[in-house]
């Protein structure tokens, strides 16, 4: 399904601040998989999720998306195949455009756009039809403007745009992160619903460890823009959130031991 | 009377370039100093084509195809070269400058005793009513083929505001507000935005051409100079319109724009009437957009104590 080859970003090349976000990193994605990926702050969790949407070019290897490489294509051409929500509440949908504006956008995704009315009334039905699962009232005022709404709402709704046209590929950027816990919950039970129901395949980015262990057959652990661990099946349905904390320990203890061996190393020869 | 006429006259024509500075300053956020050189654009072709023999709204079309090839080439500067709107907007304007002085072949181009979309109206209207006809106008005495003027410049302000209005409201035109409004979110939706940018740049210096191609025909000649102070002309019309209407809606903002630009062209020939100094214009428009600027911010301090009292 998603085949991700030998991929490879640095970013700031030739600067104090180059950075290796992504060093080879090889990972398959099977159909109606959803894979949690865990890492450290900087492990290059978001980086690998921005380099398949397309957010910027990488400088090695191949991405390719049911059968279709997609490696040189536009973030734009991308979407097309490609469901995302993001991290910031307000980064998925336009502040200023109605609510029922912005889903007949989100309906409209990957489509050829022309002159046809963007809000035809035969759709506002359908519209309602979409938000009232949500039960936030938004059926009720949806030509109000999103920029009105909380963050939670519009988080929802993003969810809810990012899937409205069936995606091949779902990518959710710790989409629960920014909100408080009791949104972040209800957020995250309506993409369970919504990603059961159409058995998208999913690639979600986290910080919570609870959610990894309870949602997706799979969990990655990236660190250093490398995978570390990826535990699939038998063994992931295994998994708690302490084996994830002690695995998180011995990764944070291998990077303590490497400078100070160093330190300890040069003492002794120097 | 023939005065306020006259002004309201300008005021619609130059309504039109209130409607490019919209799209370009509120719809896509991209405040585009190009619409200084496509407004003498637009005047310089339309002058030059019609010197040249040819039908003034066949004239005024070429303009305002060659005020969105302008724009553009602002569109293409700042998406595929990465420059800052503001620096690209200010390249194309300079580079116009040269280029509208080569399309006229001199720096004033009069008009006076050529065939122009008002010389066909003062036809008409002599026709109809006879030469130097006066009619009453709440007990005014105006001239008659004024009002024809009038009546043409209000049919083809509001012909063009509709047109936008649809255009906006299309799947397209619906894109490219969410590009102005979140590029982020409209491109992770499958939306080229740097298409719909340059798209947004060209209409939006099309109209300004327009106005620049009408402003000629209507004063008599298009000058090198005209286009100066343009872009913040069309900013004060936009934010007296805001501030007038006060309604986000798409129809409401449009209107605004056009109601702004006339009112603010009242608003200066009160006072030129009064004695300002025309040297002074400049000034005294770059301090309005300024206060007008400040003002909301100074309003919306008001607001809360304002919105208690709804509550209560």
């Amino acid at each position: 399904m998603l085949k991700i080859d030998n991929i490879q970003k640095t970013f700031n090349v030739g600067t104090v601040n180059e950075v290796k976000a992504l060093e080879n990193i090889s990972i398959e994605v099977e159909e109606s998989s959803w894979v949690c990926v865990l890492g450290t702050n900087g492990s290059g969790k978001s980086t690998i999720l921005n380099a398949i949407a397309g957010s910027f070019p990488i400088d090695e290897g191949t991405i390719t998306l049911n059968g279709v490489d997609i490696t040189k294509w536009s973030e734009n051409n991308r979407a097309k195949y490609i469901g995302r929500v993001f991290q910031n509440p307000f980064s998925g949908t336009a502040p200023g455009m109605s609510i029922q504006e912005n889903l007949a956008l989100a309906l409209k995704r990957g489509k050829r756009r022309g002159l046809g009315w963007g809000l035809p009334s035969s759709l506002i039905a359908d519209l309602k039809k979409i938000v009232a699962p949500l039960n936030m009232g938004l059926e009720e005022r949806l030509d109000s403007p999103i920029g009105k709404l909380s963050g939670g709402q519009r988080q929802a709704l993003t969810v809810l745009m990012a899937t409205a046209v069936k995606p091949q590929l779902l990518l959710l950027d710790e989409h629960t992160a920014a909100l408080d816990p009791k949104t972040a919950a209800k957020v995250i039970e309506l993409t369970q619903q919504i990603v059961n129901r159409d058995k998208l395949t999913t690639l979600m980015v986290t910080h919570s460890m609870q959610q990894a262990v309870s949602l997706g057959d799979r969990i990655i652990m990236m660190h250093h823009g490398k995978v570390a661990y990826d535990f699939k099946g038998e063994e992931k349905k295994r998994l708690k959130v302490n084996d994830l904390l002690s695995l998180f320990d011995e990764i944070r203890r291998k990077d303590m031991i490497d400078p100070a061996v160093a330190k300890l190393l040069q003492e002794y020869y120097v | 009377m023939s005065l306020l006429i006259g002004s309201i006259t300008i005021g619609l024509i130059l309504a039109l370039l209130a409607l490019g500075i919209f799209i370009s300053f509120r719809i896509f956020n991209f405040p585009d100093m190009t619409a200084e050189g496509s407004f003498t654009c637009g005047a310089a072709t339309g002058a030059s084509l019609i010197v040249a023999g040819m039908n003034p709204l066949l004239a005024c079309l070429i303009a305002f195809i060659v005020g969105m090839l302008a724009g553009a080439t602002t569109g293409v500067i700042h998406t595929h070269f990465k420059i800052n709107p503001l620096l690209a907007g200010i390249l194309v304007m300079t580079a116009l400058y040269s280029v509208n002085l080569h399309i006229m072949g001199k720096s004033n181009m009069p008009l006076l005793n050529e065939t122009t979309v008002f010389s066909w109206i003062e036809r008409f209207s002599s026709s109809v009513s006879g030469p130097d006809a006066v009619s009453n106008l709440l007990g005014w005495e105006v001239n008659t083929r004024n009002l024809w003027v009038l009546l043409f410049c209000v049919l083809s302000v509001a012909a063009f505001s509709f047109i936008l209005f649809w255009f906006f409201r299309t799947n397209i035109g619906t894109a490219m507000r969410a590009t102005g409004n979140n590029d982020q979110m409209i491109r992770a939706l499958g939306v080229n935005t740097k298409v719909m940018i340059i798209i947004g740049t060209a209409l939006s210096n099309g109209f300004v051409a327009l106005a620049g191609a009408l402003l000629a025909q209507y004063q008599g000649f298009a000058d090198v100079q005209m286009g100066i102070g343009m872009m913040v002309w069309g900013l004060a019309s936009v934010i007296i319109g805001e501030a007038i209407i006060n309604d986000n809606s798409l129809g409401a903002v449009i209107l605004g724009a056009v109601i702004g630009s006339v009112l603010f062209r009242l608003l200066v020939a009160i006072a030129l009437r009064w004695g300002l100094n025309p040297n002074d214009l400049k000034i005294i428009t770059a301090l309005f957009v300024f206060v007008a600027l400040i003002l909301p911010t100074l309003m919306s301090n008001r607001k809360p104590t304002y919105k208690r009292k709804v509550n209560a």
